[in-house]
């Protein structure tokens, strides 16, 4: 039975659409919620980081506010999914960063920046630090200073992302009378399908309800931007890093080498990404979203565009004397980013992925769970 | 509140003592459809909705279908569904009670709905679960009736409309027939609103529960209505009080049992119960006054609001087991349980005694049989005045479960007259000069009597485009 109180609202209002299912074809939501006739709390866990945020079940809801039901679909799971996200937070002592999110992620940023920089500053030399190297960043922190420092940051963030996601997926799936369908090759392929082309972020078809009721596209847009800006600077990494290891190619690349050109138009996804989705953040109708949280949203789309614009600066500074400092600035700034990843809005994706994979296996192999 | 986006732009500087083309009396679906008609013939329409924005749209905010004939190629739809059987079904429903050039003007127009709603921005689903058997004959919106109200909305606002929130027409100047001007109260002021045509598309009376009370007394006090508490019938009783014929059975209305915790306004859907069927039903008195296994649940859906109605106190209990609890759709209230009989009965304000003796007599009357909920089974009572003939289990496995029932009334049969171009009739027969009519006002021309899902929303679509296509022809000239 549900616990919380955002769990409590989010039971109500799921026995409520239970009975309506007038919303079924918006999103994935309605189709799991008709599977069960009862909703623990696991299941609303599940339920809420399933849900999409695309705003369309609250203009077409009958009994939306000023309805005496009170029926605000929308909101209600935002509140809950974030509440989820402090409850799955490792180690545990850590999930008060949700709270104030913003202000926690700008201090870890601006530390991490601080960092960086006076130990530059404190360890070169001023004529190697203020120096031209041709690109050569290794000429100031030596490969392996940099693979032990981010290294360690990515195995701690992923480290963190794997015991939330067991524990999350050990919940959401050991509902006490409930079934819960296996999850397998051909129900993973469906949620990355799901999650990759974002096919619950467009309202059954029109697209997202966020800023007016029209519903449009552009949420999708900029998100698509912001994910695949994302994948495609991480493909860059493993490629150099590939060309490193595997082929004792180090950096630097030109500029048409495939590291560089993955990172140049991932980087121009996440500039343009994250600014749409902040522009679109400010114009929401502040009814469809948990308005105590949007810090966390701004924090995470901040810190994304600062990554990309910071390592734009760099590669077009690269042969000049700013190089040091601007790598200081930019090493900084992606710590920080790292670093605070297990405790931001990056990990809607971990549990929005494994949410549909959840989805997926009771699409194939139940039609009732309890 | 969440204001629709239309609400400010449609309403922000609108000078309603400037002459209109057409003045549409309603804001629902019929009405957007003789709007978005006419505002495709170029002329000036506007819309006064007599309810506040969020509850624009009367009862087609609560709906979720309409049903066509269609060939069978319909995306979301299963199977043909000809014309002929979709007229077959309505005399069925309807025993008869039905215009028939008016029927079959509706269902041959019916065809072209999903295309014409389609090109509003109106999108279609296939059926909801467990609403698969209407899948032939219905198609589902998107989003139910207020995703479609939405789409039909943006398109009148897009196409030029004029919509007007919290407008109630408090008054009608018909000279000869003729419609002159609507008398309008908006923003606790009086407008005249002139018109070269007026089309009436403000539905049913339901509401209003001194007029139900001119059929029911006292009893209606206890009836619940599923929809807002804006449907008035006041501009249907300005017409009728003008000269225009009356069309269908003014005492009658469609009601249907619902939980009796639901609001008294506007519980819509999700206030319904579809327990009936599997226990048993008794008054206040803890007595059976009808048999709950007569026939498949759809075609009984629309008798047990009646049945209850005529009980007293208007209030009626489903007594089930804890064998049926999950053979029906989920409710929105939850069940009052209890480990005997006896408790339920306490639980629910039943004398005990009264309730348990029901009990022990339909369970003595059950006889064997193979139960089966999706056919009528062979389930049935044996030797009680009133018989449960079919899904008959004996109530013996604890946890019980109760479900208090009131009437809950959908709509009202009483209308107005229409000929074929959607004109309303004077009481000689004679159509009227510049005066339509389009959807619930009208809906007793086609559905004397009777209920066929989604068949509201095809006689809205239908007659309202007739409606606006016609007022606007007129208009024009």
């Amino acid at each position: 039975m549900p616990v919380t109180d955002a769990q409590r609202e989010a039971g109500r209002l799921m026995t409520i659409c239970n009975a309506c299912r007038y919303c079924e074809g918006l999103c994935a939501v309605f189709p799991a919620m008709e599977m069960r006739r009862t909703f623990a709390a696991g299941d609303l866990d599940y339920l809420a980081n399933l849900c999409h945020q695309c705003g369309a079940c609250l203009p077409d809801c009958q009994y939306a506010p000023p309805h005496q039901f009170d029926v605000n679909v929308p909101a209600a799971l935002a509140r809950l999914r974030n509440e989820t996200y402090a409850t799955y937070a490792w180690p545990r002592f850590l999930a008060g960063a949700f709270a104030r999110n913003g202000l926690v992620v700008a201090c870890v940023a601006a530390a991490s920046l601080a960092a960086f920089v006076i130990g530059f500053v404190a360890m070169q030399d001023p004529a190697v630090l203020f120096g031209r190297h041709a690109g050569d960043f290794y000429a100031l922190m030596p490969h392996r200073t940099m693979v032990a420092i981010f290294g360690a940051v990515s195995l701690y963030a992923l480290l963190a992302f794997l015991i939330s996601m067991w524990c999350f997926w050990r919940d959401i799936n050991m509902v006490e009378g409930k079934r819960a369908p296996r999850a397998g090759i051909a129900t993973f392929l469906t949620a990355v399908r799901d999650a990759g082309t974002l096919h619950y972020l467009d309202g059954g078809g029109g697209g997202c309800t966020s800023e007016t009721d029209t519903p449009s596209a552009r949420r999708r847009v900029y998100h698509h931007f912001t994910f695949y800006g994302f994948l495609l600077c991480f493909a860059a990494t493993c490629v150099a890093t590939v060309y490193h290891y595997g082929f004792d190619w180090p950096a630097p690349y030109p500029i048409l080498s495939l590291p560089v050109l993955l990172g140049i138009a991932g980087g121009i996804g996440l500039l343009i990404g994250p600014v749409g989705l902040l522009i679109l953040s400010r114009r929401r109708d502040p009814m469809l979203t948990d308005r105590t949280r949007r810090g966390m949203d701004t924090a995470f789309l901040v810190m994304l565009f600062l990554t990309s614009l910071t390592g734009f600066a760099l590669m077009i500074l690269r042969d000049t004397a700013a190089m040091g400092l601007l790598l200081a600035v930019h090493l900084g700034i992606v710590f920080g980013l790292f670093l605070s990843l297990p405790y931001g809005k990056f990990v809607h994706a971990l549990y929005r992925f494994l949410a549909l994979v959840k989805y997926a296996g009771e699409r194939r192999h139940a039609r009732f769970l309890d | 509140m969440r204001v629709p986006d239309s609400e400010n732009d449609m309403t922000t500087g609108v000078d309603l003592s400037e002459p209109f083309d057409v003045v549409v009396a309603g804001g629902g679906n019929a009405a957007l459809c003789a709007a978005i008609s006419a505002a495709r013939a170029n002329v000036r329409v506007v819309v006064l909705e007599g309810a506040p924005a969020f509850y624009r749209g009367g009862n087609t905010r609560h709906t979720r279908n309409l049903r066509c004939a269609h060939d069978g190629s319909a995306p979301t739809m299963t199977g043909p569904y000809e014309e002929d059987e979709f007229l077959e079904d309505l005399h069925r429903v309807t025993s008869g009670q039905t215009n028939e050039a008016l029927a079959k003007l509706t269902i041959a127009r019916s065809t072209e709905l999903l295309g014409w709603m389609g090109g509003q921005g109106v999108r279609f689903q296939p059926p909801l679960g467990g609403t698969l058997s209407l899948g032939k004959t219905n198609a589902f919106f998107l989003g139910g009736g207020r995703g479609a109200l939405n789409a039909l909305y943006r398109q009148a606002e897009a196409l030029g409309v004029t919509a007007i929130y919290a407008a109630p027409v408090v008054g009608l100047t018909i000279e000869n027939g003729f419609f002159v001007s609507a008398t309008v109260k908006h923003e606790g002021r009086v407008h005249t609103v002139r018109g070269k045509a007026l089309v009436a598309a403000c539905g049913g009376f339901e509401s209003n529960i001194e007029w139900l009370k001119e059929y029911w007394g006292a009893a209606a006090d206890n009836f619940l209505i599923r929809g807002t508490p804006y449907n008035r019938g006041e501009v249907l009783r300005m017409l009728l009080d003008a000269g225009i014929a009356p069309v269908g059975d003014p005492t009658q209305c469609h009601a249907v049992a619902i939980d009796a915790r639901a609001p008294k306004f506007d519980g819509g859907i999700a206030t319904r119960l579809d327990s009936v069927v599997f226990g048993i039903v008794v008054n206040a008195e803890g007595k059976r006054f009808y048999d709950e296994g007569e026939d498949t649940w759809p075609k009984r859906y629309a008798i047990w609001g009646r049945l209850i109605a005529q009980q007293p106190g208007q209030i009626a209990y489903s007594i089930i087991d804890s064998r049926s609890i999950r053979l029906f759709m989920p409710s929105i209230f939850p069940a009052v349980e209890a480990t005997s009989i006896g408790e339920l009965a306490a639980k629910l304000g039943l004398d005990p005694a009264a309730l348990e003796a029901t009990v022990s007599e339909f369970n003595a009357a059950v006889q064997p049989g193979t139960f089966d909920h999706t056919v009528l089974d062979d389930c049935r009572t044996e030797g009680l005045a009133i018989p449960k003939s079919h899904w008959a289990r004996r109530i013996e496995e604890p946890p019980f479960y109760g479900y208090p029932l009131r009437p809950g009334i959908t709509f009202t049969y009483l209308g107005v007259r229409v000929n074929e171009q959607a004109r309303m009739l004077l009481k000689d027969g004679r159509p009227t000069g510049n005066m339509y009519a389009a959807g619930e006002i009208m809906a007793g021309n086609v559905l004397g009597k009777g209920y066929l899902a989604g068949i509201g929303m095809t006689i809205g679509a239908v007659f309202g485009r007739i409606a606006g296509e016609g007022a606007a022809v007129h208009a024009r000239n």
